[in-house]
C-alpha cells in the first residue's frame, strides 16, 4: 500500500516513449517500441507468460473438476475413505486431520481440507474467483480513478479541490482497515446487487479503496497537459470540454494508466485475500484464495497443504503480475531507468 | 514560517473533523436497519424494548446529535462496546505494548534495511546485483503477511522450534522472551516495506545523482564515497524518511492487522479483526477512527518539519 503512495507521490509526467519513439524512427508508434524493449526483458516476458498460464489453468477449473477429479468444488466428505496403495484411508482422520497430497490426479491431487473437499479442485475454482475480483477492482479503480483524475487537473478550482479533499480522506485510511470497514458495511447492508453473497461486494470495496491512488497521478499530468498547444487547438475548434477530456487528454494518458494496470490488479488481488483472510471478504459457499487460506489455518499447522496450496498459487500469480508490470514500466517510460 | 504552519494545523484540524465524520456515517450506516439499539437489544428483542433502548442511549436523538456524543464518548474514553461491553479505549491501551513493540521494531528495521537494499542497487544500475534486488523487491511485495508469517510459524517454529509459535511476551516481564517472540513478527511486517521502500530510494538516489550539485561535488574532487553520502543519500531519504513516518503511523493505529492476527500478538490490529467476527462497530469504528486520525497528524508533523529542513516548501 505504501508503495503506490510513494509511486503517487514520485509522479513525474512521462513523455520519454514519445521522443524515443521518434528517434527509433518514422512509423514506429509508442506501443510498438514498448513492445520491443518489453520483448528483450527476458524475466518479464517469462513472468507474463506464468501468469497467463495461471489464468488458463483457474479457467479449466470446471474441466479439471468434471472430468479428472470428478468431484464438485464444495462436495464434502468428512468420513469417507479413499484406497491408496491398497490401503483404506480416511480422507479426514478421527483428530480432524485431512489427508496430504495424494500426487493421483483422479483424487485428492494435492490432499483435502478440513471439511473433505477437494484442495486441488478448490484451488482452481477460488484462483478463478480471486481473479475475477482482481480484474473488476483494477477496472473500477481505473476507469473511476481515471475519469476523477482527469475532471480535477482539467476543471482545477473547485472541483479539483472537491476531489482532492475526499481523496485525502480515503488515503488517510489504511487499505486493510478501510477495506475491513466497507466490506462489513456492505455484508450488513448490501447496496443493491452488492450483497454479502456476492463475489462483485468484495471487488467494489477492493476497487474503491484504491482510486486515489490512481486520481492523483493522473490529475498531476492533467494539470500540465492542459496547457499543452493540442488542448488550446482543440479549444479552438470549438470542441467541447467533454471532448477535450477524453478523445484530447485520454489518449495522452494511456501509457500511465497501462503501467498502473498490472500494479492495480496485483494489489487488487492481495487486498482481496486479505479482506477474506480476516473474514470481511467474500463469505462462504463462494470460496477464493483468500478464504482457503482462512479456512486452512483451523488444520494448521497439521496440514500445511490446506494453507500453503492456496498460498502459493496466491504469490505466484502476484508476483509474476508484478515482475512483469515493472517489466512493462521499463518499456513504457525508459527515463525512469536510464538516468544513471 | 508561523503562517505556514498554522495554516497546515488548520488544514489538520478540518481532515480531523472530516475523517470523524465519515467514520461515524459509515458505521451508522452499517447497522441493521440503521439502528444500534436493535444490535444491542439482541435477536429476540421486541420493538418495545429496542425502542427503550434507542431512548436511554439517545439514538433517536437527530444524526448530528449522536456524532457529537460519539465523539465525546471515544476521546473522553467512555466508549462501550454494543456487542462485548468492555471500555473501548481501555482495551486499545491493552493492545498497545504488543503493537508498539511491533511497529517500532520493525520499522527501524525496515528503514534501515532498505536503505542499504535501496542504496545498493542505485549504485550498482543496470547490473547483475540491481537485477536480483529487483525481482527480489517484486517477490517481496507479492507476499501478504499472513502467509510469510503462517509459513514462517510452520516452518521455524512448528519444525525446527527456533522461533516460538505465537503470542507476546511483554517487554518489562521477560526482555529476552520478548526479543525472542518479535523478531518473527518484525521481519514479516518488515518484508512488504523493504520491497516498496528499497524501490523508491533507488529511483531517487538515480534521479538525484543527474543534479548539477552531485556534479559540483565530484569535480571539486570528493571521493565517490564522500558524494554518495554526504549529498546524494542527504536529499534521497527525505521522501523515504516522510513515508516511513506515515507508515509507522498506520501501524500503530493497527495497520497491521495481518500481522498481528497471524502471530496472535492481542494488538490493536488484532482487536480490530476480533471486531469484524462480532460485528463490534464501535471497537472497529474506534480504531479506524483513531489510525487514521494518527497518519493525518503525522503527515501534519511531517510537512512542518519538511518546512523547518527545507525554506523552499513555505512559499
Amino acid at each position: 500500500m505504501s508503495a503506490l503512495r510513494a509511486e503517487t507521490a514520485a509522479d513525474q509526467p512521462s513523455g520519454g516513449i514519445e521522443d524515443a519513439a521518434a528517434a527509433a524512427g518514422v512509423g514506429i508508434g509508442v506501443y510498438a517500441l514498448a513492445w520491443r524493449r518489453l520483448r528483450r526483458n527476458r524475466v518479464s516476458m517469462f513472468f507474463g507468460v506464468v501468469f497467463l498460464l495461471m489464468v488458463v489453468l483457474c479457467l479449466l477449473a470446471p474441466v479439471y473438476s468434471n472430468d479428472i477429479a470428478h468431484i464438485g468444488p464444495n462436495t464434502e466428505n468428512v468420513t469417507g475413505t479413499i484406497t491408496i496403495g491398497g490401503k483404506q484411508v480416511f480422507i479426514v482422520s478421527e483428530l480432524g486431520i485431512p489427508i496430504g497430497p495424494t500426487w493421483n490426479f483422479s483424487h485428492f491431487f494435492l490432499g483435502a481440507d478440513g471439511n473433505g473437499r477437494d484442495v486441488a479442485v478448490r484451488a482452481l475454482f477460488g484462483g478463478r474467483a480471486s481473479l475475477e475480483i482482481g480484474l473488476v477492482a483494477m477496472l473500477i479503480t481505473i476507469i473511476f480513478g481515471t475519469i476523477l483524475g482527469i475532471i480535477a487537473g482539467f476543471y482545477r478550482g473547485f472541483a479539483d479541490g472537491l476531489i482532492s479533499r475526499v481523496m485525502d480522506v480515503i488515503w488517510a485510511y489504511p487499505a486493510v482497515l478501510l477495506g475491513i470497514t466497507l466490506a462489513t458495511v456492505l455484508n450488513v447492508r448490501g447496496l443493491g446487487p452488492f450483497h454479502s453473497t456476492s463475489l462483485m461486494s468484495t471487488a467494489l470495496v477492493v476497487g474503491f479503496v484504491y482510486i486515489p491512488y490512481i486520481v492523483r497521478p493522473v490529475r498531476a499530468q492533467v494539470l500540465s497537459l492542459r496547457e499543452r498547444e493540442f488542448v488550446d487547438a482543440a479549444r479552438q475548434q470549438g470542441l467541447s470540454n467533454f471532448r477535450i477530456m477524453f478523445s484530447e487528454l485520454l489518449p495522452n494518458l494511456s501509457s500511465t494508466i497501462v503501467v498502473f494496470i498490472p500494479l492495480m490488479l496485483a494489489n487488487a488481488i492481495i487486498l482481496e485475500a486479505a479482506l477474506s483472510y480476516l473474514g470481511a471478504g467474500v463469505q462462504p459457499p463462494n470460496s477464493t484464495w483468500g478464504t482457503m487460506i482462512q479456512a486452512g489455518l483451523n488444520t494448521f499447522p497439521a496440514a500445511i497443504h490446506t494453507v500453503a496450496v492456496p498460498g502459493i498459487m496466491l504469490v505466484l500469480t502476484v508476483m509474476s503480475v508484478n515482475i512483469f508490470g515493472d517489466g512493462l514500466r521499463d518499456a513504457l517510460d525508459p527515463r525512469s531507468k536510464v538516468k544513471v | 514560517m508561523g503562517r505556514f504552519v498554522i495554516r497546515r494545523l488548520i488544514t489538520m484540524a478540518l481532515m480531523i473533523i472530516a475523517i470523524s465524520l465519515v467514520t461515524f456515517l459509515l458505521f451508522i450506516v452499517a447497522l441493521p436497519s440503521g439502528n444500534p439499539a436493535s444490535l444491542l437489544a439482541g435477536r429476540l428483542a421486541t420493538p418495545a424494548e429496542i425502542h427503550l433502548i434507542s431512548l436511554r442511549y439517545g439514538f433517536d436523538k437527530p444524526l448530528w446529535i449522536q456524532y457529537v456524543k460519539t465523539m465525546l464518548n471515544i476521546f473522553g474514553g467512555k466508549a462501550y462496546s454494543y456487542t462485548n461491553g468492555f471500555n473501548v479505549l481501555s482495551e486499545i491501551r491493552h493492545g498497545l505494548p504488543a503493537t508498539l513493540s511491533l511497529a517500532l521494531g520493525a520499522g527501524f528495521f525496515w528503514l534501515f534495511a532498505s536503505i542499504a537494499l535501496g542504496t545498493l542497487a542505485a549504485v550498482r544500475s543496470g547490473k547483475y546485483t540491481d537485477r536480483v534486488l529487483t525481482v527480489l523487491s517484486m517477490i517481496g511485495v507479492s507476499m501478504p503477511p499472513f502467509l510469510i508469517g503462517a509459513f514462517a510459524i510452520y516452518f521455524l517454529g512448528y519444525k525446527l522450534g527456533i522461533i516460538p509459535l505465537t503470542g507476546f511476551v511483554s517487554f518489562t516481564s521477560s526482555f529476552t522472551q520478548w526479543w525472542w517472540h518479535m523478531i518473527a513478527p518484525w521481519i514479516t511486517l518488515s518484508i512488504l516495506f523493504i520491497g516498496f521502500y528499497s524501490r523508491v530510494l533507488r529511483s531517487t538516489i538515480l534521479d538525484t545523482m543527474s543534479e548539477d550539485y552531485v556534479r559540483t561535488a565530484r569535480a571539486k574532487g570528493l571521493s565517490e564515497r564522500q558524494v554518495l553520502f554526504r549529498h546524494i543519500l542527504r536529499t534521497s531519504l527525505l521522501p523515504i524518511v516522510s513515508l516511513w513516518g506515515l507508515d509507522l503511523a498506520q501501524v500503530i493505529g493497527g495497520g497491521a492487522i495481518l500481522t498481528e492476527t497471524v502471530y496472535n500478538l492481542h494488538g490493536v490490529g488484532q482487536l480490530a479483526a476480533q471486531a469484524i467476527g462480532d460485528f463490534d462497530i464501535i471497537t472497529l469504528m474506534c480504531i479506524v477512527m483513531l489510525t487514521a486520525l494518527a497518519v493525518v497528524v503525522m503527515g501534519a508533523l511531517i510537512d512542518i518539519l519538511y518546512a523547518v529542513l527545507d525554506p523552499r516548501i513555505r512559499l
